[in-house]
């Protein structure tokens, strides 16, 4: 599918398409960046980047205004979970998440106590690009969305279908565990 | 307020998720309580941190040629087509939000001019809308303005404060024309709007986030003014900050 040449013409034709590259075209770093995120591999992000934005032109008359980038990024993450299914890890990853969600939710009412006086050392982007992609699945793409693709508590919401109240509660526990391997990081 | 609602709400103050009674609760609580005063400063400290980084991947460019190929290349401008859709969709968004949990973004007329000023900076980000008036040279844009609007807006140059004033335009929010002076630092643009008692008096400037982009608004010589954009929030902030001083000095001197 690699390097694919897609015909995307006829239907309404030019208008749909001029309108498509004005409205969407902008956002390719954010959904190339997320899809970074999400599949942990460049080349696979490619792929998955070039078949979002050929669903969301298919579908472009579906999309009904307000603005696209959450849009285009829901679309992103619908391409990427058919991914984790091709790679044959669909069944151990919808287990995995669960499992994370209980096991932090452990280590999250444990370590109750305030956070330890420490000021968090700097760091270059790529070591927090890999401290961000040690986080398990749900929590590592709901703080990507927020803090590297900004949108808010109710777009990551619409992106990732889970209530408000979920997106907010794995964001603290996402920031908490970010900052526990931050530290860790330092002292290694 | 309990500790366990304000574990959770400390993230959605710094992410500009609270309305301003939210934000009372959650800063006395947080003042009175070490525990969550903690994780306030954590919260704080994490977000500045990963801010300062350059944490965006760049689409390759062979990437975005492959998709620019399997699109069919423009042929002729209609804007009016394009700009249909925007707008309502944000409004929908808006009654969604509103009727969910804990985020609320002020009043519904306030949140409606919010929305209104972010659809009008969405639209000026298409083809051709940015600026009616294109200057860098504030003594062009100012003018400009004059008998297109009965205010005359601040028009003051940034570029040597790292903020290039790229020109004005002319737009609607909430049905009456108000002055957009657009400013730009990298690639990021800054929709200033002027307005005339329009939304409330803010003494303080105040940050607020819809839809993901940035709004910090204050008010200045009985002028409502509102800073939209997706630069970062602190970067705002020092846009209104020198903003302001310069506009001080422009008045004094």
């Amino acid at each position: 599918m690699r390097h694919a040449q897609v015909a995307l013409h006829g239907d309404d034709g030019d208008d749909k398409a001029r309108r498509f590259r004005v409205a969407a075209l902008p956002y390719l770093d954010d959904v190339y960046t997320l899809a970074r995120y999400l599949l942990r591999n460049p080349a696979d992000a490619e792929d998955a980047a070039q078949e979002c934005y050929l669903r969301a032109f298919r579908h472009f008359e579906t999309f009904r205004g307000g603005p696209i980038k959450p849009w285009l990024l829901a679309i992103l993450r619908n391409v990427c979970r058919a991914e984790y299914a091709r790679r044959g890890a669909a069944a151990l990853h919808a287990v995995s998440l669960d499992d994370a969600e209980d096991r932090v939710d452990g280590l999250w009412s444990a370590a109750a106590a305030s956070p330890e006086e420490h000021t968090l050392g700097r760091f270059d982007g790529e070591t927090v690009r890999r401290l961000i992609a040690g986080l398990p699945d749900q929590f590592r793409e709901t703080l990507v969305l927020r803090e590297i693709n900004d949108l808010s508590y109710r777009e990551i919401a619409d992106v990732t279908g889970t209530p408000v109240g979920t997106v907010m509660s794995r964001l603290a526990r996402a920031r908490a565990m970010l900052r526990d391997a931050w530290i860790a990081e330092e002292k290694r | 307020m309990t500790c366990d609602e304000a574990a959770v709400l400390v993230h959605a103050l710094i992410d500009g998720e609270l309305d301003a009674s939210h934000i009372r609760d959650v800063e006395a609580h947080t003042a009175s309580c070490a525990r969550c005063g903690a994780e306030l400063a954590a919260a704080r400290e994490l977000q500045k941190a990963l801010r300062g980084g350059d944490l965006r991947h760049a689409a390759p460019a062979s990437l975005r040629s492959r998709i620019d190929r399997a699109v069919p290349a423009q042929t002729g401008p209609s804007r009016r087509a394009l700009l249909k859709g925007f707008g309502l969709g944000s409004l929908v968004t808006a009654a969604a939000a509103a009727g969910v949990g804990f985020v609320i973004i002020g009043g519904n007329r306030d949140g409606l001019i919010l929305n209104e000023a972010v659809s009008a900076h969405l639209r000026s980000l298409q083809a051709d809308h940015l600026t009616d008036v294109v200057s860098t040279d504030q003594h062009t844009v100012k003018p400009w303005f004059n008998g297109r609007i009965d205010l005359a807006p601040p028009v003051i140059d940034l570029t040597a404060q790292g903020f290039t004033l790229i020109g004005g335009r002319l737009d609607f929010i909430d049905g009456k024309p108000v002055a957009a002076i657009v400013y730009r630092r990298r690639v990021h643009v800054i929709n200033l709007f002027v307005m005339q008692g329009m939304g409330a008096v803010l003494p303080q400037p105040k940050l607020q986030v819809v839809q993901g982009f940035n709004i910090l608004r204050w008010t200045e010589l009985g002028l409502n003014l509102m800073a939209v954009s997706d630069l970062a929030q602190d970067e705002l902030e020092e846009f209104q900050s020198k903003f302001e001083t310069a506009a001080k000095a422009a008045r004094t001197s």
